[in-house]
C-alpha cells in the first residue's frame, strides 16, 4: 500500500489583519473594503519559502526523522531561479544527503499536487522508501490588489511511503489546458489576472469537472461517496458552485482558510489536506485537486491509522498560535513594497563568503555541534580543541545534532541602535538542555512573556540579507517555546 | 625565573589631544596634537626615540592599516613602527610593547600612540561592521552596546537585583562621570547631568539608555617611556612608573562553556589576579588610590568593580549608590570623566587613562586634582562581555 504516512504544516505567526489594507487603500478602491474580511497569515522578514518549508516538514517528520530519501519542494516563490531549494531545505532537516534525491517544482499553482504524484510514484516504483513533498510560498502582491486582500503565505508537508499508510492512494487523472487565468512573468515580482467571471465560468468550472469525472469514473465511485473535497481557490463561492455542479456534499468540501490564513499558492491543495487530516476518519475518501493550466486530481482513502500520525501543530495548531498585525506599514517593509530608507547602519556589504559557508554548513545549515568523546561536553560550534578547560582534549568532537535542541534564555538585550528589519533586535545568550550554548539571534519576541530564563528552541530562518547580489544566507534562531 | 614588570619602566613624558568630534582634523593632526606635548614633557628629542608602536582599534575605518600612518604623521626617523590592533584594549597593549622594549634593554626611549578618528562615520555610535567571514555566518548584527546590556541581564538574573535599582546605579556611575567630565577640559562631554535624566533617556539597549553608553569620539594620546634611571638622570622628578601590565583573552569558554554566568566579565577577573600579585597588592580598596576603568556603558563600570576585587560579588549596585567610587569617594574611578565623558576614541583611550594618573600623580591634573594619589589601576576591556580581550595596568609613584 503506497499513500501519505504523515503530515505538517506552517503558518507565519503574524497575521495582518485585511482591515488595515483596505483602510489604507480604500480611498483608491472602493472595492478591497468587500474583501476586508478577517486576517492573512504573512512573512516575517527573516521567513521566506524555504523557512517555512524547513518548518512543515518538520512539523511533518517529528524531531530528528531522517529516514526520508527523497524531497521535493514545490513552490513559485522561492527564493531562488537557480538554487536547488529542496537541497537548503533536506540539509536542514538534516536527511541523509548522501543518498536522497531533491527536486524543485515551480511555475504553476498545482506544483504540489503534481510534486505530490511524483513523489507517489516514486514510492510506488521504490525509488525512495519516504518522500517528503512540500509545498511552500511567500506571495508578493502590489499594494492595494485583490490578491493583497487574498494571498497569504504558508507551507504544508507531506511524507509518502508504504509503511504506516495514513492515507491510502487510490488514484489520480491529470489534465493540461493552457488556461491562462494569471501569469507571473520572467522579472516579474506580481502575478497579472484576468476577469475572475471568465476565470469561473471557463476555468473552474469547465475543467476541474472534467478531471474529477474522469477519476470518478476511472475509481468506480460517485462524487457522494466523496467525504472531503480539497480545491484551492482565492474565489471564494467557487468551491461550493462545483460542489453543486458535481454532486458533493456539503460538508466534503474544504475551508480555503480565506480569511485566516489567505490563499497559500501552490501550498494551498497541501496545506487544505493537511487541515482535513486532522479531521478524517478510516474509510473517508479524500479527493484533492490542483488548478493551474490543466488539473490534479488525487485520490486517498483514509486508513485505520489516520489518527496514528499527528503533526506537532498543524493546521489547527498553527492557526492558533497568530498574532494580529495592525501594522500595515510593517508589512509592506518585510516585502520590499516601499521604497524605505534603512539608515546608514544597514549599508554594511553583506556579500556571504561562499567557500566560509559550504565548510561552515552542518553548523549553520544543519545546526550541528559537537560531544567531546573524552568528557562528554556538548559544544556548538564544533571545535578541534574541547571547550571544557578540564579536559581540553583534541580530536575528541563528533557531530552532535541540536536543531531539535531546547534551552534558556541566560542574557538577553532589545537593541535598538544596530539595523534590523524588525526592530528591536533581540539576541542573547541560549543555553542548551544538555549542553552547549551559543550567543545567537533571538526571532518573534513577545516583550510582555520574554525574560531571562524562557524556554527556547531553535528555527531555521533568514539571517541576511544581500540585496546587491541578490542572496540571502540562513540560520538558526531562538523562538520561545509556547 | 621572569620577576614581571614592577618599577623596572618609568613614564618619561605623556601627551593627550582634546578628545571629541575633531571635525577639522584628520588622524595626523590629532596624533600630532598628543605627541607635541608628550615629547615636550619628555624633554627629548623626536630623533632619540628608537622604537614605536602605533595603536588603533577600527583601522578599516578612517586611519587606515599598518603602521605607516603613525610614521607618517611625526615623520619618524625610519625606526620600527608596530600598529597594534587588540580592540579597546589596544592604546594599552601599544604601552605594554613601548614598556617591554624599554625592559628588555632594547631601546632607552620607546613611544606608543593610540589614535581614531571615529567621528567621519556619518551616524552616532561605532562603525557598523563585519566580524569576519565566518562569524558572520552565525553572529549576531550586534551594536556595542547590545552586547555591554546582556551582562545587565546576566547581573539581574545572578543577584535577584531588583531591575529599577540596577538602573538607578547606572545612573549614579554615569552621573558621577558627568560631573567629573565637567572639570576637564579636553573632555569630550563637560556637562554634568542628574539622575533623572540619566534614567529617563531614550533606550539603546534594554537596559541601556544613552546617558548610560560612553561618547564615540576622535582623539589621540601618547606616552614616551624609558627606564627610571634614565628619567632621573635627564633631571625629572616626581616619577612614575610602571607596577604591572597584564592581559587576558578569552579562549571561548565564557561563550561555548556552561560555567559563565554572563554577571562579570572572567578575563578582568584573570588579568587583575596577575596584575595585583605582578604589583605586589594585597588589598586592592585600601591601596589604590584610583582607577581608569572600560565604562563603555555605566553597566560595565558597575560590574568591573567587583571584577577588580572593589566591591564584593553583588555588592556595586550600593558601592555605587553610597558613593564610594565618586570624586570624593573610597576609591574615585574616572576622575577625569572616563570613556563616558572623556571619550572614546578607541585606540587612545588606554593611554588616556594612563594620561591621567600620570597627572595626578604628579598633581597636575587641576581643578580635579585628588589628594596624594600614589597608586592607580587603569582597566581596559574590548569586544563583547563572553568573548573579550581585558588589559590592566598599574602605575604610580615610583616612591610607592
Amino acid at each position: 500500500m503506497i499513500g501519505i504516512t504523515a503530515y505538517g504544516a506552517y503558518l507565519p505567526r503574524m497575521r495582518l489583519q485585511k482591515k488595515v489594507i483596505a483602510d489604507a487603500n480604500g480611498w483608491f478602491d472602493a472595492s478591497l473594503k468587500g474583501l476586508a474580511r478577517g486576517e492573512k497569515a504573512v512573512c516575517n522578514w527573516d521567513e521566506d519559502a524555504i523557512t517555512m518549508a524547513v518548518e512543515a516538514a518538520s512539523d511533518c517528520l517529528g524531531a530528528g526523522d531522517k529516514s526520508a530519501d527523497a524531497l521535493i519542494f514545490a513552490s513559485t516563490s522561492g527564493p531562488f531561479l537557480d538554487r536547488q531549494h529542496s537541497v537548503v531545505v533536506a540539509e536542514a532537516l538534516n536527511l541523509e544527503i548522501d543518498a536522497i534525491r531533491t527536486a524543485d517544482v515551480t511555475a504553476s499553482q498545482r506544483a504540489a499536487t503534481s510534486a505530490l504524484l511524483f513523489g507517489l510514484d516514486i514510492a510506488a516504483a521504490k525509488s525512495a522508501s519516504q518522500v517528503v513533498v512540500v509545498g511552500s510560498e511567500h506571495r508578493r502582491t502590489q499594494v492595494a490588489t485583490r490578491e493583497e486582500m487574498l494571498y497569504g503565505d504558508g507551507a504544508a508537508a507531506l511524507t509518502l511511503g508504504n509503511n504506516n499508510v495514513i492515507a491510502e492512494y487510490i488514484d489520480s487523472h491529470c489534465t493540461a489546458d493552457d488556461f491562462v487565468d494569471h501569469y507571473r512573468a520572467d522579472g516579474s515580482k506580481y502575478d497579472y489576472g484576468w476577469e475572475e467571471r471568465w476565470v469561473r465560468d471557463e476555468g473552474y468550472m469547465k475543467i476541474v469537472p472534467k478531471a474529477v469525472n474522469a477519476l470518478l469514473e476511472k475509481a468506480q465511485l460517485t462524487a457522494a461517496d466523496i467525504k472531503h473535497f480539497v480545491l484551492a481557490t482565492d474565489q471564494g463561492r467557487v468551491p461550493a458552485m462545483l460542489g453543486k455542479a458535481l454532486g458533493l456534499s456539503g460538508e466534503a468540501i474544504a475551508d480555503n482558510l480565506l480569511e485566516s490564513v489567505g490563499i497559500t499558492g501552490a501550498a494551498h491543495p497541501l496545506l487544505l489536506l493537511a487541515h482535513r487530516l486532522e479531521q478524517a476518519q478510516p474509510n473517508d475518501l479524500i479527493l484533492v485537486v490542483g488548478f493551474g493550466q490543466g488539473c490534479d486530481t488525487i485520490l486517498f482513502r483514509a486508513t485505520d491509522a489516520i489518527g496514528s500520525k499527528t503533526p506537532q501543530y498543524g493546521v489547527s495548531g498553527h492557526l492558533a498560535r497568530g498574532r494580529a498585525e495592525e501594522n500595515y506599514n510593517k508589512f509592506q517593509s518585510f516585502n520590499e513594497l516601499l521604497d524605505k530608507g534603512l539608515g546608514k547602519r544597514a549599508e554594511v556589504d553583506k556579500q556571504s563568503f561562499l567557500t566560509a559557508m559550504y565548510r561552515n554548513r552542518a553548523f549553520t545549515t544543519g545546526f550541528k555541534g559537537a560531544k567531546c568523546s573524552a568528557c562528554g561536553t556538548v559544544q556548538i560550534p564544533k571545535h578541534k580543541y574541547c571547550v571544557n578547560p578540564e579536559c581540553g582534549a583534541g580530536d575528541t568532537q563528533d557531530e552532535h545534532p541540536m536543531s531539535n535542541a531546547v534551552g534558556h534564555v541566560a542574557t538577553w538585550t532589545a537593541d535598538e541602535l544596530t539595523f534590523d528589519f524588525n526592530p528591536p533586535a533581540y539576541f542573547g545568550m541560549v543555553v542548551f538542555d544538555g549542553g552547549g550554548r551559543l550567543m545567537m539571534d533571538i526571532a518573534e519576541v513577545d516583550p510582555e512573556t520574554f525574560d531571562t530564563g524562557v524556554q527556547v528552541g531553535v528555527h531555521f530562518r533568514v539571517k541576511q540579507i544581500d540585496s546587491q547580489r541578490g542572496f540571502r544566507k540562513y540560520f538558526w534562531k531562538a523562538i520561545q517555546v509556547q | 625565573m621572569a620577576t614581571g614588570i614592577k618599577d623596572k619602566v618609568a613614564i618619561l613624558g605623556m601627551g593627550c589631544s582634546k578628545f571629541g568630534e575633531r571635525w577639522d582634523c584628520e588622524p595626523a593632526d590629532l596624533m600630532a596634537e598628543a605627541f607635541e606635548e608628550c615629547i615636550k614633557d619628555a624633554g627629548i628629542e623626536k630623533k632619540q626615540i628608537e622604537a614605536a608602536w602605533q595603536a588603533t582599534g577600527i583601522d578599516t575605518f578612517n586611519v587606515g592599516p599598518g603602521a605607516i600612518p603613525l610614521s607618517m604623521a611625526l615623520r619618524l626617523p625610519n625606526i620600527p613602527v608596530t600598529k597594534i590592533e587588540n580592540y579597546c584594549a589596544s592604546g594599552t597593549e601599544a604601552f605594554r610593547a613601548a614598556t617591554y622594549a624599554v625592559a628588555s634593554g632594547a631601546c632607552d626611549f620607546a613611544l606608543a600612540l593610540g589614535v581614531e578618528k571615529l567621528k567621519d562615520m556619518g551616524y552616532g555610535g561605532l562603525p557598523q561592521r563585519s566580524r569576519g567571514v565566518t562569524n558572520d555566518l552565525h553572529f549576531p548584527n550586534v551594536s556595542a552596546p547590545g552586547v555591554f546590556a546582556q551582562l545587565a541581564a546576566g547581573y539581574t538574573a545572578k543577584y535577584s537585583t531588583n531591575k529599577e535599582d540596577l538602573k538607578r546605579a547606572m545612573a549614579h556611575v554615569s552621573v558621577k562621570s558627568h560631573a567629573n567630565g565637567a572639570k576637564n577640559p579636553k573632555a569630550h562631554l563637560q556637562r554634568s547631568i542628574t539622575e533623572d535624566q540619566a534614567m529617563r533617556a531614550p533606550m539603546i539597549a534594554e537596559p541601556i539608555g544613552l546617558f548610560d553608553c560612553c561618547g564615540v569620539s576622535d582623539g589621540a594620546a601618547c606616552a614616551i617611556v624609558t627606564t627610571p634611571e634614565i628619567a632621573k638622570s635627564l633631571g625629572k622628578h616626581d616619577i612614575v612608573t610602571v607596577k604591572a601590565l597584564q592581559l587576558c583573552v578569552s579562549n571561548g569558554e565564557e561563550v561555548g562553556f556552561n560555567d559563565w554566568d554572563g554577571s562579570y566579565i572572567a578575563t578582568t577577573r584573570h588579568a587583575v589576579k596577575r596584575a595585583y600579585a605582578e604589583a605586589g597588592i594585597k588589598n586592592p580598596r585600601e591601596e589604590l588610590s584610583m582607577t581608569e576603568v572600560h565604562d563603555c556603558f555605566s553597566i560595565t563600570e558597575l560590574v568591573t568593580m567587583e571584577d577588580l576585587g572593589l566591591s564584593a560579588d553583588g555588592g556595586a549596585v550600593k558601592d555605587v549608590l553610597d558613593g564610594v567610587f565618586d570624586a570624593d569617594g573610597e576609591v574615585p574611578c574616572q576622575i577625569d570623566g572616563g570613556l563616558k565623558c572623556f571619550g572614546h576614541p578607541i585606540g587612545a583611550s588606554g593611554l588616556r587613562m594612563l594620561y591621567e594618573m600620570y597627572l595626578q600623580f604628579q598633581g597636575r591634573a587641576g581643578e580635579r586634582q585628588l589628594s596624594d594619589p600614589r597608586l592607580g589601576l587603569t582597566h581596559n576591556l574590548g569586544g563583547f562581555p563572553y568573548q573579550n580581550v581585558s588589559s590592566i595596568a598599574v602605575v604610580g609613584r615610583h616612591d610607592a
